[in-house]
């Protein structure tokens, strides 16, 4: 059989690289699924490490809370000033309020929170799990009685959840504080017509819908994560793909899921 | 002593990914308190041969027996308990990065058998002790220590809930001689103390002579020769004296 394959004429070999791949492709899909199953079993089961849920709130959250931030205050400002010059090509600069209010809330707030959120979690699990795969800590913890899923993998999930639709509504205020502010400062909008034009457009469904997919977000961030650092082996190389791999894997989902919820939540 | 089997390989098979056989229809026991050093080149499973014992693997065919029980058909919470029974002393130490010396070596005290804080600390400083590192290293953590401070945390761990049987992952290597001296001293002292059974790898025959009572060489994923400390130097087993004497030449082929 494997003789057969070898002596396959060259016109099919990418038949054959395609074939491999897609095998490779859906073997992943298929244990990413079964550890993100692994994973919410740990999450909704005893025994818990609140301690551990603890440390991860405060390393995914609270240390996110400047990047998340100062990216919110930027993107704001600079699609402030887009939507102004976009809009003034119809004579509809007054809109912009409300467009920058939509535009953050249902869309770049939690993207670009989960887009940060990946770059410096994602990586930092991946790295800290692999590394503790590839100095026999993983194995040392199952020796000692302690499921590494619960202890690691479950409260990574449960924080990274929770944690980024808080950090979404954050990134929404400021990212709506950086349009205003370049709405009042540089094109002489009113500041008390600015905020009530803003108050009055915005729904509760907009700024919901947003942190429902920070939390799916969260949770993707958090799986790829995991799930990479988890699988590592190679030593330091090892440890350094899985990085990467993390980084990657969770921005592509990160947009795919992205336009799966709005389309779903657009026609809900 | 006692010559039921506390620990039984038997006709363990294990590969990867289709490869050549690791593990070849391994038999090998080792009676209880005995402590029992396997031996072998590198790349020979000597690290397979214990991981499976240890419930880290899973053999492909064959048995592990633990008290005459085959951990292979052991569940969840069955293979939780056999792992509260067991110790290791892993090759770096496997000490968790974020966690201070006490509470890694209180580690399954805190997160599996419910002790609170204080009394694991307690627990743990006593099991510093036994491996003559005072209290005051206790609240380090573990990047601040030597590779041979580490391996007696590691030990520390491994003996703190005085575990029936005690692996040793290649113990000594990469210390210096004298920190290999004493920590050959140490597991001696920890085993005898316990009375438990201990089974070690390692191809540092110095270390090998020193903790262990039966010597057992690897090869090809089988046992080739098996015998006490001080048949080590008698046999003529062909694999026994290229090892012993440390020639390239012979039956066994360098992989270098």
């Amino acid at each position: 059989m494997t003789a057969g394959v070898a002596a396959l004429p060259a016109v099919f070999k990418p038949f054959r690289v395609i074939g491999h791949s897609t095998l490779a492709a859906l073997r992943m899909v298929g244990s990413v699924g079964v550890f993100a199953l692994r994973g919410l079993i740990s999450v909704f089961t005893l025994p818990w490490f609140p301690q551990q849920f603890l440390r991860q709130l405060v390393a995914i959250g609270f240390f996110s809370l400047p990047v998340v931030g100062l990216t919110a205050i930027f993107t704001g400002a600079a699609l402030g000033l887009n939507i102004y010059t976009g809009g003034g090509r119809f004579n509809a600069e007054q809109v912009m309020p409300q467009i920058v209010a939509l535009g953050i809330t249902r869309e770049l707030g939690p993207v670009l929170a989960a887009l940060m959120l990946a770059g410096r979690v994602s990586a930092a699990i991946a790295a800290e799990i692999g590394a503790m795969r590839a100095t026999e800590q993983i194995d040392a913890m199952r020796t000692l009685s302690t499921d590494p899923f619960r202890y690691l993998v479950a409260p990574r999930l449960l924080a990274a959840t929770l944690v980024l639709p808080l950090l979404t509504l954050v990134a929404d205020i400021i990212g709506v504080a950086g349009g205003w502010l370049v709405a009042v400062r540089i094109l002489d909008f009113n500041s008390t017509v600015y905020i009530r034009n803003t108050a009055n457009f915005l729904q509760l469904w907009d700024v919901g819908s947003g942190l429902i997919k920070a939390a799916v977000f969260g949770f993707i961030v958090a799986l790829m994560g995991c799930y990479h650092g988890y699988s590592a082996n190679g030593g330091a190389r090892g440890v350094g793909r899985a990085t990467t791999h993390a980084v990657v894997s969770s921005a592509i989902l990160i947009f795919a899921s992205d336009y799966f919820l709005t389309t779903l939540f657009t026609r809900a | 002593m006692t010559d039921i089997a506390k620990l039984e390989w038997r006709s363990v098979r294990k590969r990867f990914d289709g490869g050549a056989p690791v593990l070849d229809g391994l038999d090998l026991s080792v009676a209880a308190g005995r402590s029992l050093v396997i031996i072998g080149g590198s790349g020979q499973g000597k690290s397979v041969t214990i991981k499976v014992a240890m419930g880290l693997m899973q053999a492909d065919a064959g048995q592990v027996l633990v008290d005459g029980q085959n951990i292979n058909a052991l569940g969840g919470k069955a293979r939780r308990e056999l792992f509260s029974r067991i110790g290791v002393l892993f090759q770096g130490a496997a000490l968790f990065d974020s966690l201070s010396v006490w509470e890694n070596v209180a580690f399954r005290l805190i997160n599996a058998d419910g002790v609170s804080r204080k009394d694991a600390k307690e627990r743990a400083i006593e099991a510093l002790g036994r491996v003559r590192l005072g209290a005051g290293v206790a609240d380090s953590y573990p990047s601040s220590l030597s590779g041979g401070m580490q391996k007696r945390v590691g030990l520390a761990r491994a003996v703190v809930t005085n575990p029936e049987i005690l692996f040793f992952d290649e113990p000594t290597t990469g210390l210096d001689p004298i920190t290999s001296a004493a920590i050959n001293e140490l597991i001696v002292d920890q085993v005898r103390g316990l009375g438990c059974t201990a089974v070690s790898i390692t191809h540092d025959l110095a270390s090998a002579r020193t903790i262990g009572d039966q010597i057992a060489m690897l090869h090809d994923g089988k046992i080739v020769w098996t015998g006490s400390p001080a048949e080590l130097d008698l046999t003529d087993n062909p694999y026994v004296r290229q090892f012993v004497d440390g020639r390239s030449l012979g039956p066994m082929t360098s992989a270098v």
